[in-house]
């Protein structure tokens, strides 16, 4: 049936073009976009979406995602993690090898395809381990993954501690054109720590975390770059000197991308006081000063992403002494939210907003969509960007509920999801 | 005596310069009964209290088990290796299983910083911070407090030198927050590997070298070297340590004359500390001992020697 999404205000990443406009949907693909006023339905035969008041924007694409299944599915499966994206204005997301067993095979891959299509809500697009086990050894079949479904590759969770090994995943996924991403972290330096080493580990008695444990392996993927020519996306950026480092190699020309997530620039270490287990994440949080100066980052294009890391984890490994809970905390519904806060601190504007959470994922991982054309994938998301709301566990879709934004007054949400053409996801209240 | 609004004792943070008054004078007319020949009074009687040590400790967990006894309270010990823990059971289902048998105060020694906080947050009974990972001794400072004002008859204005392995000692971070707090002018001094980032912001004064760490002092605390942390690249062998900033006479002879000299024990005798400073006549190693058990008392008696309903936190 024919879908009229009727008075949206339509923002346009590709133009970076706020308008209002009439989009219509017939079957997965949008047919036509045109002026308010023009469109009249005369067949019965239209389903009138009002989208009066609210944005419509294309489909954000979550670029690192953990859906936890197959192996910890007591934390999210990929059907859970697929209606947390929906709701969260998510029409597509990319998930991270880190499962029991890892994605390092065709089999697994091809297992989290089919789980995507059963649950049938977003597009899920499997980013395979760069090593056997995500172990750092031997490089994965990265051209047998990628007929799998795989979209990009990453040791995710593990950093590749081995640089000729990075060097060598770099260059031939070239070859099969796939994203190398990679997670940066000198584990010698992050040793025992749980928190980022500064001011207020020193004053809460918490092991710490140097920023230089992210910013000597951004160097050397940096470095990696420039010696072989290969792309390479460096993962959750969190640190000013990591910032800074890619800033300079964007500026020389460098084939390095950049994302971070939206608590990089929301939340400081303050956060862990208390010794709030759901404000530990790896890498951790930072300095003000490196809050800062993602924030002008992200406004300068030095990262090109925000993704939101969803790392869900059950009371199992939350309701614990700190330095025994795992890291990581829940983003995919929370993410639309904290993106909003920096519109509206002047750090982005909407369209760059939308063009890092849609757009430019998109290009990074090579899959379709992050823009709003005519006969383009009909990927859309509503938004309600007035909508004040305090989070509450209650209304959290993701089987796991860690996150320290519980309890917080948030503005901006998704209010429907559609995946070609289909409306995934409506929220109801 | 005045009131004393905590259900739990988590860390010398938490206290006001008011409140650490309050258990030092509590302390202070506690002392006595340990020195009577009948050592006890009925003032806890009835109440229940559970020493909980994960990690080994011999002094602070006697020193509190004789504090309770003294107040004639009921003690029980558990240690990791006798809990559920070993068994896999988590701290928050092992502190439930405990609250359930109603018990008055928890005496918890854990490993982990913050484990304390966690079990505060689930316990109604009160909780006693022994010592968290690397974060607080909120006891040992108060009775190192304790002991320097019995000393020196003050703290305010006193110069002070903590001198080890300051990033890992919980020791030194509760000293350093109590006794900036009520006004002493702290050093603090060892390897620059034992000195945590930023620790200034805490407000007291770095000085690398012990030797002119001590210098002018009225009081110069050490810190227990963990042997354990050599493996952790943090100093190349003892005698490496003990060369460079372990304190002996002559070290020690650049601090004030009427200097006291402490450590919260055990001693590595030869390492951060030679004997000649720790039987010498600074020392005032023996005391803080014995102010120990005054100090707990007086934390035991204030948090549930009134009654329940006036905790407020």
């Amino acid at each position: 049936m024919t879908k009229w999404i009727k008075d949206g205000k339509i923002v346009d990443p590709v133009t970076e073009r706020v308008e209002q406009l009439d989009i219509i949907v017939e079957g997965e693909r949008i047919s036509k976009i045109l002026p308010c006023g023009i469109f009249t339905s005369d067949s019965g035969e239209v389903e009138v979406i009002d989208a009066a008041g609210k944005l419509v924007v294309p489909g954000f694409i979550d670029m690192h995602t953990h859906l936890r299944e197959p192996g910890y599915e007591y934390k999210e499966t990929i059907a859970s993690g697929s209606l947390a994206a929906a709701a969260g204005g998510f029409t597509a997301i990319a998930c991270m090898p880190n499962t029991d067993p890892p994605n390092d095979s065709r089999s697994v891959t091809e297992f989290i395809v089919e789980q995507a299509e059963r649950a049938n809500l977003v597009r899920v697009y499997p980013i395979a381990a760069i090593s056997v086990g995500q172990k750092g050894e031997r490089l994965t079949e990265f051209g047998d993954l990628k007929e799998a479904g795989a979209v990009g590759l990453s040791d995710d969770g593990r950093p590749v501690v081995n640089s000729e090994l990075m060097r060598r995943a770099m260059e031939y996924a070239r070859f099969h054109g796939l994203t190398v991403i990679s997670h940066c972290e000198d584990l010698y330096l992050s040793e025992g720590g749980v928190m980022h080493e500064g001011e207020v580990s020193t004053k809460i008695g918490l092991p710490g975390i140097p920023g230089a444990s992210e910013e000597i392996m951004v160097y050397r993927e940096i470095c990696l770059a420039r010696h072989t020519g290969c792309p390479v996306h460096i993962a959750h950026v969190s640190t000013a000197e990591s910032v800074a480092l890619i800033r300079r190699a964007k500026e020389a020309g460098l084939p390095v991308t950049a994302e971070t997530a939206p608590h990089y620039f929301t939340l400081d270490h303050r956060a862990v006081m208390g010794y709030d287990t759901n404000a530990k994440v790896n890498p951790p949080l930072r300095s003000e000063k490196d809050v800062e100066a993602v924030k002008q980052g992200l406004k300068d294009g030095t990262i090109d992403v925000i993704a939101t890391d969803h790392a869900p984890h059950s009371p199992l490994e939350k309701e614990v002494e700190f330095d025994r809970a795992s890291p990581g905390m829940i983003g995919l519904e929370t993410a639309f939210s904290l993106t909003l806060a920096l519109v509206k601190e002047g750090v982005l504007t909407l369209p760059e907003a939308i063009k890092k959470l849609s757009l430019i994922p998109s290009r990074i991982l090579g899959v379709t969509g992050g823009s709003i054309e005519e006969g383009g994938r009909a990927d859309l998301t509503l938004v309600d960007d007035k909508a004040k709301y305090v989070l509450t566990e209650n209304e959290i879709l993701s089987k796991s509920k860690n996150t320290p934004f519980i309890g917080k007054e948030l503005c901006g949400r998704a209010v429907l999801t559609m995946v070609g053409g289909r409306v995934v996801w409506q929220r109801t209240r | 005596m005045g009131r004393f609004a905590h259900k739990d004792l988590l860390g010398v943070a938490q206290l006001s310069v008011e409140e650490i008054n309050l258990i030092l004078d509590t302390a202070d007319s506690l002392k006595e009964i340990s020195e009577r020949d009948v050592k006890k009074v009925p003032t806890l009687r009835g109440k229940s209290i559970i020493n909980f040590f994960y990690e080994p400790s011999t002094r602070t967990r006697t020193s509190f088990e004789v504090a309770a006894k003294r107040l004639s309270a009921d003690t029980l010990s558990l240690s990791a290796s006798s809990s559920s823990m070993v068994k896999g059971e988590t701290l928050i289902d092992t502190a439930r299983n405990l609250q359930a048998m109603n018990p008055d105060l928890i005496v918890l020694r854990h490993s982990s910083s913050g484990a304390p906080h966690l079990l505060a947050r689930v316990m109604e009974a009160g909780v006693i911070n022994a010592g968290d990972g690397i974060n607080e001794h909120p006891t040992q400072a108060l009775l190192d407090i304790f002991t320097i004002r019995e000393k020196k008859g003050r703290i305010e204005g006193l110069h002070i030198a903590i001198i080890g392995d300051i990033a890992h000692s919980r020791v030194a971070r509760s000293n350093i927050i109590g006794l900036t707090k009520m006004g002493a002018r702290v050093t603090v001094s060892g390897p620059p590997t034992m000195m945590p980032l930023d620790v200034e912001k805490m407000g007291v004064r770095v000085e690398y070298d012990p030797r002119k760490a001590v210098e002018g002092k009225d009081v110069v605390m050490l810190l227990r070297i963990q042997l354990e942390r050599q493996s952790k690249l943090l100093f190349p062998t003892v005698r490496e340590y003990a060369n460079f900033f372990g304190i002996n006479g002559e070290v020690i002879k650049r601090a004030k004359e009427d200097v006291i000299v402490m450590h919260p024990g055990p001693m590595n005798r030869g390492v951060e500390i030679e004997s000649e400073v720790a039987d010498g006549p600074h020392s005032v190693i023996l005391d803080q001992v014995a102010n120990g058990v005054a100090v707990r008392m007086a934390i035991l008696y204030l948090l549930i020697g009134g009654a329940k309903s006036d905790k407020v936190d």
